[in-house]
């Protein structure tokens, strides 16, 4: 029995200090209900996909599902920080596989910039192993930027390729109506902005950022009846890898993007040269060079070269976030999954504008969760 | 003292490794190694990850390695916005085992990956309570 997509929908991204964290998740809930043309009462289920830290409201799932209307389905919050929101989709998807539930609404949120900037400073502070890596003042572009030096040292890879990867981003982003940022960069900008943590610079970054994004999973029989478009979920995968740097075999590549790539191959049935458009977790613009490797696009060590040859561009071999990523879009932490499963269902109806790829068929997404501890990669299909 | 002296800010006051920071606080840095399965673990674990055992012993570091990554950190979190930009390095130990620490005495230019660097032990002084810690210098 295969699980399709019938509903979507995607708020906009950005500093949204015009609403709460309800008000946010029903903009795409009312956008992905009108797209699907149900009711409220068609859904099973509404599970959230979120990293509750960020959030004043604690428990929010349940102040959302009242705020939704969806009493008294059942409503719970599905954590994987920065993959929170694919965590939703896979607990959905195995929801509606294993035939608990036949319609299940994901909905991925983040209110991030109600916190003040010291509290926001003091979570910075602990995004590592808090015992032994945190207390030397580690941070999230910290790790990344450890990543790329190494990857430098053993590959050559040089910031001139990060930058690439950021003004590539940006371009996209410029054509997405949703994303924070929708301004292109030159290459130049990006390389004399100011260090974050060498050798990551301000526009190696992406950008915190509130927003929320809705689907509406059905099983076959319901997503047919449904819907005369269903993108289907061909593979929901995903892996673990140790959380602190000082257990991990390797410091270039994300074991668990790996392992969970692999697996959604097999499941899919494919390989990665089948894949027309994906959407991967450029948190740092040194991630999405680690992807393109760690999901076989290029071969371990290229993806500087695949960005510098155009290889990740609309027209290249895979066109790689070409709704402006992470980075240009802004990263809602719980809503960035569910963000990129929109994008994939909006490419593969061929519903995505000026940023279509023409005759695409098959979507991937990769979603990191906090260093790499987590990686979720789903395959969609027409 | 316990663990609430390791680190310029602690956040794990309780921990079954605690004899970590008092040996630390005497000049010596340890690990730990599982009597039963003989995997090595640094930083110390009190349960072995690998056979499940929780019968360890606790064996001396000379806090010698290399050089894995680094990075300087310029956008510092709460706690430590007074010492900003500081570089962090990251070590294979010789003994085994992987160390993550403040480089100190080295400007970030000099640093090659692959060089041998160690670790020390050191007692912060510039705090208020005592507080120890190791750093890694050439």
């Amino acid at each position: 029995m295969k699980v399709g997509i019938v509903g979507i929908g995607h708020g906009r991204f950005g500093r949204r200090d015009d609403c709460t964290v309800q008000e946010l998740a029903f903009e795409p809930f009312k956008e992905a209900l009108e797209d699907c043309e149900l009711e409220k009462k068609d859904i099973d289920a509404t599970v959230i996909g979120s990293s509750p830290e960020y959030h004043k409201q604690r428990s929010i799932s349940g102040v959302i599902a009242e705020y939704l209307g969806m009493n008294p389905q059942p409503t719970w919050l599905t954590e994987a920080a920065c993959a929170s929101g694919s965590a939703a989709i896979r607990t959905a998807y195995g929801l509606i596989k294993g035939g608990v539930h036949d319609v299940v609404a994901v909905l991925g949120v983040q209110k991030m910039l109600e916190l003040s900037t010291p509290e926001i400073l003091a979570l910075m502070g602990r995004v590592g192993d808090v015992q032994w890596e945190s207390i030397f003042g580690t941070t999230f572009p910290g790790y990344y930027a450890m990543y790329a030096n190494r990857h430098m040292y053993e590959y050559g890879t040089k910031p001139e390729h990060l930058a690439m990867v950021a003004v590539k981003n940006h371009e996209y982003g410029a054509m997405n109506p949703k994303a924070l940022f929708q301004k292109a960069i030159t290459l130049e900008k990006a390389m004399k902005s100011e260090m974050v943590a060498y050798p990551l610079r301000l526009f190696d970054c992406c950008a915190n950022a509130d927003g929320a994004a809705c689907l509406i999973l059905a099983n076959e029989e319901k997503a047919k009846k449904i819907s005369d478009t269903p993108v289907w979920i061909a593979a929901s995968a995903t892996a673990s890898a140790p959380m602190s740097i000082l257990r991990r075999e390797t410091l270039t590549s994300l074991p668990s993007a790996v392992e969970a790539s692999r697996q959604a191959y097999k499941m899919a049935g494919i390989g990665p040269n089948d894949v027309d458009v994906a959407d991967v977790h450029d948190c740092f613009t040194i991630a999405e060079i680690m992807a393109y490797e760690d999901l076989g696009f290029c071969e371990k060590g290229k993806g500087g070269k695949f960005i510098e040859d155009g290889q990740s561009k609309i027209g290249g071999k895979i066109p790689v976030n070409v709704d402006g990523g992470l980075k240009s879009k802004g990263h809602p932490v719980g809503a960035t999954g569910t963000s990129m499963a929109v994008e994939m269902v909006k490419q593969l109806r061929g519903e995505a504008g000026k940023r279509q790829i023409n005759g695409a068929e098959v979507g991937l997404t990769h979603n990191v969760g906090g260093i790499g501890q987590y990686c979720f990669v789903h395959v969609f299909r027409r | 003292m316990g663990f609430k002296i390791f680190g310029k800010v602690n956040f794990t006051p309780y921990t079954k490794v605690e004899r970590f920071a008092d040996e630390l606080r005497d000049n010596k840095l340890m690990g730990t190694k599982c009597k039963k399965c003989g995997e090595i673990y640094f930083p110390p674990k009190a349960d072995c990850t690998k056979c499940m055992s929780n019968d360890m012993e606790w064996r001396n570091y000379s806090g010698k390695g290399k050089l894995v990554t680094f990075t300087t950190i310029h956008a510092a979190p709460t706690g430590f916005d007074d010492i900003a930009p500081y570089t962090i390095g990251v070590i294979d130990l010789q003994e085994g085992g992987r160390l993550l620490a403040w480089v100190e005495g080295i400007p970030q230019e000099e640093l090659k990956i692959g060089m041998e660097l160690k670790a020390v032990p050191q007692i912060m002084e510039d705090v208020e309570e005592l507080k120890v810690i190791y750093a890694l210098r050439r």
